[in-house]
């Protein structure tokens, strides 16, 4: 269980790592915190002619507020971001989210832009994009575009990032007051969630993104719904996500999951702001 | 910096538990790997390889890391503390190692070094953690042997004599 | 280490480990932690991706041109150099460590290569091309025994290795007359210990003398010696099988290292050279070991107040592809234990032993004890429930009374001691069971669903060599000749300066034998365990050994410690007399303490141990007349109740018996099908307790086992035979936040039979524990069936009814919802659609035109027209960072131009195969254009079904959809919106940008 042969690149500028990735396009690969990545590395199931380590570009390492809205560069661990004193204020779902997604070793490694650009449907960082209406910051060696988190999951680990390009940043409005809640149902603790509701909650309509369910994290704005309405809304939502069975968990059971913890991550996310 | 081809053997330097150490290694060689069979720092176990059991956690620069889920390449210059770095003198164990010995908190003891690794970096940021915290912390390492509940003890009891004897440190 | 000498001596003392400091510090002395020498090689081994296929051909050619690979073998080689495994049958079925002509399970080794190291191996492997034309596969081990279910062996008819019929007492005539019948069917899931150390070995061979050196981290039994040393065709002595210091856990697995050990050694043969082999986790998890899955039904003979009078006992035990030694074992160690702790007179049995296409079975911890006890002790729970009792009460009932020991049960155990009515009160007293109760009653009237669970468990220890013969006919065994016992080893060796070692045949798994022989030797010579060092290496071309060592059948602390206590006891014997005439003092009248031999009247007259003890060495013509040299003792020891088994198929099958009861109070989650185990309490009787820590260890080691048996573990396997839990994100074992801290209690009634008192305690809560967690949420949700292990996902559907329909106007986004609880179904199914700008028959052409192929089949490379609805074609296929190259087929039939065709394909590549087939259908829209829609079903298998399971369906959607997109694309784009938006919109947006990012 070895890698298969790889050139290696410690870029020493963004403009090196770029540089590779426009010359050798879908053989290159970016390598982050490296936490769901090499493992497939480890496993052959990846096969890039050379990787590039970004870690060591301190343009990337920023973790910052500007105006309305937290960037977080792509050097910037897991773990820092939990750590960062303004994240309860600022980003009060991530902060719910984060300790749910893999465990301290992990977080200590893994980069917040990495987990975006893996896109696993069941991850907790992608999910929270959607929930808040984030961005996703592209760069390649000519250009820089920002691509809103719905556009940017496409599918199953499958993202609108082309082979040149590469997260340079992921950006999150801040907080506007909306009640948050985040409820997560897994197998172990820190298991890749079988079922993953993130919930805000205003004075005028409640937003409830799921993932683990559907190919890509989903989120659904609703009216300030209770009582019965709310349940047939969830339920629609629950069956529109085309749940699957695999071996943690039967479709049936994720669509009951959407209906149920998601009802109760609404509830939870409209006390916190009561 | 030039890129490392896949082929060749390139330098790897650093510094583990305090010491320079330096050896080759291809660009896909694991860290877990070089620290084992190149450095010939073997306290240092592999157990999945994909990063899930945590028996080749250690700390680079530090921050814990899964040392199969790293290349040796990546490594270049940091600081790396192993099990092999923990004991104060090697006839002595250090005061978290010994609590392991009293509770019977390792039976083979495979799967060990990651978890006092991960344990000493937690217990230094965390001085009075509760049982739920460690847990926690215990949950991204494997353990066949012991139910964990043995470990659990031996690292409160070790938090506790840790923060008193920093107590008494602050107070002299 | 506690240096205090003690009145009351050294055992039973929770002394600290000798083990610790090196293990502790980085210092221990695993397989993988000893040096090679110089020009060793690697091995790496190619494992079969079909579950049931031939072998049509294996090329190595470039595998073996690849710089740094020293050898490529493949079955043929292996079969030509080897004899084949032991069959544990007598049966026409040979049994090969590497696959010969046929695969029968995922992971079966085909091909192995040797090299300068692991990574280029592993290069090596991707090189070798195999082809192969699947079978049919059975998993299943009710269906692998029905007509035209697919044979894996002709000489295992209806994959059926052993059927046999037991009877004792008079069972028809207890059923006549019993008030009642009760009776359940109960599955026992596939699982494994999983140690956190793989297997790993190095082999030699020299061939000037024909033999074999190996170094493996084997744990025995040693009987297993004489398999391999027949397999590779040499005598015993010509295969040095040694093991390291230190090993990484076992729990039994490290028995099913041997097939590699031969495979090794043939490598090493071959290649003129060391080999060494480390196993990665992929590779153990899916062809090391596993325990047997049973199919159980159990019928108990029950009076109207809840007395069992007969038991009918019908397992089939599932022991996969292949019959290896010591299989069926699993089956047969429970033999005589299949009363359980309850005094039942009569009893029948039919066991049968079937093949299946999944990995082949071995030890594991509990071995045969998890599969009886889940169906007897949920068959007590059901009596309970059946007839109205507390299921307390029927335990109490039934339990074998304390005045009755040594029991003999019907099928033969000789139960040598306990009083099971007395631990099972203590541990309802010490444990809180009326407070338990009371909080079941609050959390109901509160609408919870709130259960108590018990089992009562007898935990057979030290194994009687001679159980596994009861598989055969007493005419087979005549003929096989006599089996029996379980000879332990132990010598005790005094060096010229007086210090003592000793060296036992027990190849410790990590549960601190060293330690433990410590305390037992200081005892025996009034010394202090730090002064006593003990070595558990193995190697079987110097050590005293018998077939019956190893560390197994938990029968370290009955048979190989009391070994110990016996070696020790004989030299302290002829030290005494050596004392005794310089004292001047009977022999009787010697007393060894604090390192010193005295006179019991006057202590004063005392000499040092050490000089006693070194007189051999020193002077042996001081030693008193006829008296042996003291210099070196090995006990034998074998315990004579361990007897063969009768004409009447009675057998003792092991020498001691443990008891257990337990109960447990757990809560399920209404919504989420969430089990929480609100109090466990596991109370024991062991015998004589040689060491606390070490006990309470294995009780909490087990218990957590058994845990993740229950709530988390399994090896699942799709129908087809695809190994779906390939990794440790998908085979989950509990962490320490699913495993509660266990109340345990101890009685203890030393055992008659064993030196020290003592019997095993390792294995006990793993055949406790699944029985009395499921007795828990059947009483939570008062149901019947249980199914282990209680995934929530499972136990939601038996709560929560109906599922609520989806609402009329739902568009599920890509596909109809599927039946829901198909655990390890990996057949995908969808369906999609797009608008293109062309007329279909436009599109009808590209379809059949191989460069249109060529540009839409995702990653093709030169497509070949091999008939005009046949191509070939490499592809490179991938999702996110996993690509893989594959050979594909693609074939186009029931041709309906231009409304309709069913595309069909297959591919194959180092990653595994897949393939499936789509029914397009093609639309005029009104507007010049073309509805193209498609459903679509698919199969994957091979390395990435286990090990991406959890993604392979949005996978497969990704690379249709790349098709579809493709095409669309081909035939001059899509057209405005899809009638099914979301998926296929996003799909469309991805062809062009093959999605890339990296990692995380």
């Amino acid at each position: 269980m070895k890698p298969a042969p790889f050139d290696f690149v410690r870029a020493a500028s963004l403009d090196e790592a770029l540089g590779v990735l426009k010359a050798e396009g879908s053989d290159a690969r970016v390598i982050a915190g490296g936490q769901s990545f090499m493992a497939m590395l480890n496993m052959r199931l990846a096969r890039p002619k050379v990787l590039v380590d970004i870690m060591r570009l301190p343009e990337l390492a920023t973790l910052a507020q500007a105006r309305d809205e937290v960037v977080v560069g792509a050097g910037v661990r897991q773990a820092q971001l939990l750590a960062w004193p303004d994240l309860p204020r600022a980003l009060p779902l991530i902060a719910k989210a984060l300790p749910y997604t893999g465990h301290v070793q992990t977080r200590s490694r893994g980069t917040v832009c990495g987990s975006i650009a893996h896109a696993d449907p069941s991850a907790e960082l992608p999910l929270c994009l959607v929930a808040l209406n984030g961005h996703v910051h592209l760069a390649t060696a000519k250009a820089r575009r920002k691509v809103a988190a719905a556009d940017f999951f496409t599918g199953m680990m499958a993202t609108a990032k082309a082979d040149d390009e590469m997260i340079e940043a992921v950006s999150f409005p801040v907080a506007g007051g909306a009640g948050t809640a985040f409820r997560e149902i897994a197998r172990r603790h820190g298991d890749f969630a079988i079922v993953a509701c993130g919930a805000l909650v205003s004075g005028t309509a409640i937003r409830l993104a799921i993932g683990g369910v559907a190919d890509m994290p989903a989120a659904r704005d609703f009216p300030l719904l209770e009582g019965s309405a709310l349940d047939d809304a969830l339920n629609a939502f629950a069956y529109e996500l085309d749940a699957r069975d695999d071996v943690h968990a039967s479709a049936r059971y994720r669509r009951e999951l959407v209906r149920r913890i998601g009802r109760a991550t609404i509830e939870e996310a409209l006390k916190c702001r009561a | 910096m030039p890129r490392l081809s896949a082929e060749g053997r390139h330098a790897v330097a650093f510094t583990l538990n305090g010491r320079a150490v330096d050896g080759v290694a291809e660009p896909r060689m694991l860290l877990s790997d070089f620290l084992r069979h190149v450095i010939g720092a073997t306290g240092t176990h592999v157990g999945c390889e994909h990063g899930v059991c945590g028996a080749c956690t250690v700390e680079v620069d530090g921050m814990l890391t899964r040392a199969c889920l790293t290349l040796a390449v990546q490594v270049e210059g940091s600081a790396i503390r192993t099990v092999e770095g923990l004991a104060p003198a090697p006839d002595r164990l250090s005061v978290l190692q010994a609590a392991f010995r009293r509770h019977h908190a390792l039976q083979c003891g495979f799967c060990t070094a990651g978890i006092l690794m991960s344990l000493d970096a937690f217990l230094k940021a965390t001085p009075r953690p509760d049982e739920a915290a460690v847990r926690d912390l215990l949950s991204g390492h494997l353990c066949r042997c012991t139910g964990y509940t043995p470990i659990v003890r031996a690292a409160l009891e070790a938090a506790a004599e840790l923060s008193a004897t920093q107590e008494e440190t602050a107070h002299a | 280490m506690l240096d205090v000498p003690q009145q009351d001596g050294w055992i039973g003392r929770a002394v600290e480990r000798v083990e610790d400091a090196a293990l502790l510090t980085g210092r221990g002395r695993f397989m993988d932690d000893l040096g090679t020498r110089p020009g060793t090689l690697h091995m790496a081994i190619l494992r079969s991706p079909h579950a049931h296929a031939d072998i049509l051909g294996v090329d190595c050619a470039t595998a073996g041109a690849l710089p740094g690979v020293e050898a490529v073998l493949t079955g043929a080689d292996i079969a030509r150099l080897t004899t084949s495994l032991v069959v544990g049958v007598k049966a026409p079925v040979s049994c090969w460590p590497m696959a010969v002509e046929r695969v029968r399970y995922v992971g079966e080794p085909v091909a192995l290569v040797v090299a300068r190291d692991r990574y280029v191996a592993e290069d090596a492997l991707d090189l070798i091309e195999v082809r192969y034309a699947t079978r049919a596969a059975v998993v299943d081990p009710l269906a692998a025994m029905d007509d035209g279910a697919p044979l894996l062996h002709d000489g295992f008819p209806r994959n059926t290795a052993s059927d046999r019929s037991f009877r004792y007492g008079d069972p028809e005539g207890a059923f006549a007359a019993a008030a009642r019948r009760v009776s359940i069917a109960v599955h026992y899931p596939r699982n494994s210990c999983t140690p956190i150390e793989t297997y790993g070995l190095v082999a030699e061979y020299d061939p000037g003398e024909d033999a074999y050196d190996v170094l493996a981290n084997f744990q025995g039994p040693f009987s297993i010696h004489a398999v391999i040393s027949r397999a590779l065709k040499v005598p015993g002595n010509r295969l040095r099988l040694r093991t390291p210091p230190d090993s990484g856990g076992s729990f039994g697995v490290k028995q099913g290292i041997f097939p590699y050990i031969v495979l090794a050694a043939v490598a090493a043969r071959v290649a003129g050279r060391p080999v060494k082999w480390i196993e990665d986790r992929l590779e153990h998890l899916m062809a090391s070991v596993s325990a047997t899955n049973r199919a159980t039904t159990l019928t108990a003979a029950v009076s109207a107040d809840g007395r069992v009078s007969a038991l009918d006992w019908d397992q089939v035990e599932d022991c996969g592809a292949h019959l290896r030694a010591p299989e069926p074992a699993t089956l047969y160690r429970m033999h005589g234990n299949l009363t359980g702790a309850y005094d039942i007179a009569h009893v029948s049995v039919r066991n049968r032993v079937v093949v299946t296409n999944k990995c082949p079975t071995g030890l594991n911890r509990g071995f045969g004890g998890p599969q009886v006890y889940f169906a007897l002790e949920r068959l007590m729970q059901r009596i309970a429930v059946e007839l109205g009792l507390d299921p307390l009460e029927v335990i109490r009932r039934n339990l074998v009374p304390a005045a009755s020991f040594p029991y003999r049960t019907a099928p033969g155990a000789l139960l040598d001691s306990g009083d099971y009515a007395g631990t099972l009160e203590a541990g309802i007293a010490e444990g809180g069971l009326a407070a338990l109760l009371a909080r079941r009653d609050a959390a109901r009237a509160e609408g919870r669903l709130y259960g108590i669970g018990y089992a009562a468990a007898v935990e057979p220890s030290v194994s009687n060599m001679g159980y596994i013969a009861t598989v055969l006919t007493p005419a087979e065994r005549r003929k096989a000749g006599p089996k029996n016992g379980a000879q332990a080893t132990a010598t005790v060796s005094i060096d010229p300066v007086g210090s003592v070692s000793v060296h036992v045949a027990s190849v410790p798994q990590g549960q601190g034998h060293r330690t433990v022989l410590s305390q037992v030797v200081a005892d025996a010579f009034g010394l202090t365990p730090g002064e006593i060092r003990v070595n558990t290496e193995m190697d079987t071309a110097k050590d005293a050994w018998s077939i019956a060592s190893g560390n197994y059948s938990s029968r370290f602390a009955a048979a190989v410690a009391g070994a110990a206590q016996i070696a020790a006891g004989r030299l302290a014997g002829r030290l005494a007399r050596i004392a005794a005439s310089q004292l001047n003092v009977p022999p009787d009248e010697v007393v060894f303490a604090g390192g010193k031999l005295s006179a019991r009247s006057n202590p004063a007259n005392a000499l040092a141990f050490s000089r006693v003890a070194a007189l051999s060495h020193w002077s042996p013509a001081q030693l008193p007349d006829g008296l042996a040299p003291t210099i070196r003792e090995t006990a034998f020891w074998t315990p004579p109740e361990l007897t063969a088994a009768d004409e009447e198929d009675h057998i003792n099958s092991s020498l001691c018996h443990g008891f257990i009861f337990d109960y447990c109070g757990i809560e399920v989650d209404r919504d989420t099908g969430e089990i929480r185990i609100d109090r466990y309490v596991t109370a024991h009787d062991c015998g004589t307790i040689l060491h606390p820590g070490m006990v309470d260890g294995q009780i909490r080691g087990g218990f957590a086992h058994a845990l993740g048996a229950a709530l988390l573990e399994e090896y699942a396997y799709g129908p087809d035979g695809s190994f779906l839990t390939g990794t440790f994100a998908d085979y989950l074992l509990p962490t320490a936040t699913e495993v509660p801290d266990p109340v345990i209690i101890h009685t203890q009634t030393p055992s008659p039979f064993t030196p020290l008192g003592a019997k095993g305690v390792g294995e006990g809560n793993c055949m406790s524990t699944p029985a009395c967690l499921a007795n828990a949420v059947a009483d939570a949700l008062g149901v019947a069936d249980i199914r282990l292990p209680l995934v929530p996902s499972g136990v939601a559907a038996l709560i929560q009814g109906e599922e609520r329909a989806a609402p009329p106007d739902a568009k599920p986004r890509g596909g109809a919802p599927k039946a829901a609880g198909a655990k390890g179904e990996k057949l995908m199914r969808g369906e999609g659609a797009a608008q293109v700008r062309a007329a279909p028959e436009a599109i009808w052409a590209m379809l059949l035109d191989p460069k249109t192929l060529e540009a839409i089949i995702p990653g093709a490379h030169g497509v070949e027209k091999i008939s005009d609805t046949h191509f070939r074609a490499d592809v490179t296929l991938g999702i996110g960072p996993v690509k893989g190259r594959y050979r594909a087929e693609v074939t186009l039939s029931d041709l309906d131009p231009p409304r309709a065709v069913t595309l069909g394909g297959k591919v194959e590549g180092n990653l595994g195969f897949g393939g499936g087939q789509g029914r397009i259908t093609l639309t005029p829209d009104g507007r010049g254009g073309t509805e193209v829609a498609y459903v679509y079903e698919a199969f994957v298998g091979g390395k990435v079904a286990s090990i991406g399971g959890r993604l392979l369906d949005g996978a497969a959607k990704v690379i249709i959809g790349q098709f579809f997109a493709a095409l669309a694309r081909r035939a001059g784009g899509a057209a405005g919106t899809t009638p099914r938006p979301g998926l296929l919109a996003r799909l469309l947006s991805l062809f062009s940008r093959t999605p890339k990012e990296g990692g995380r």
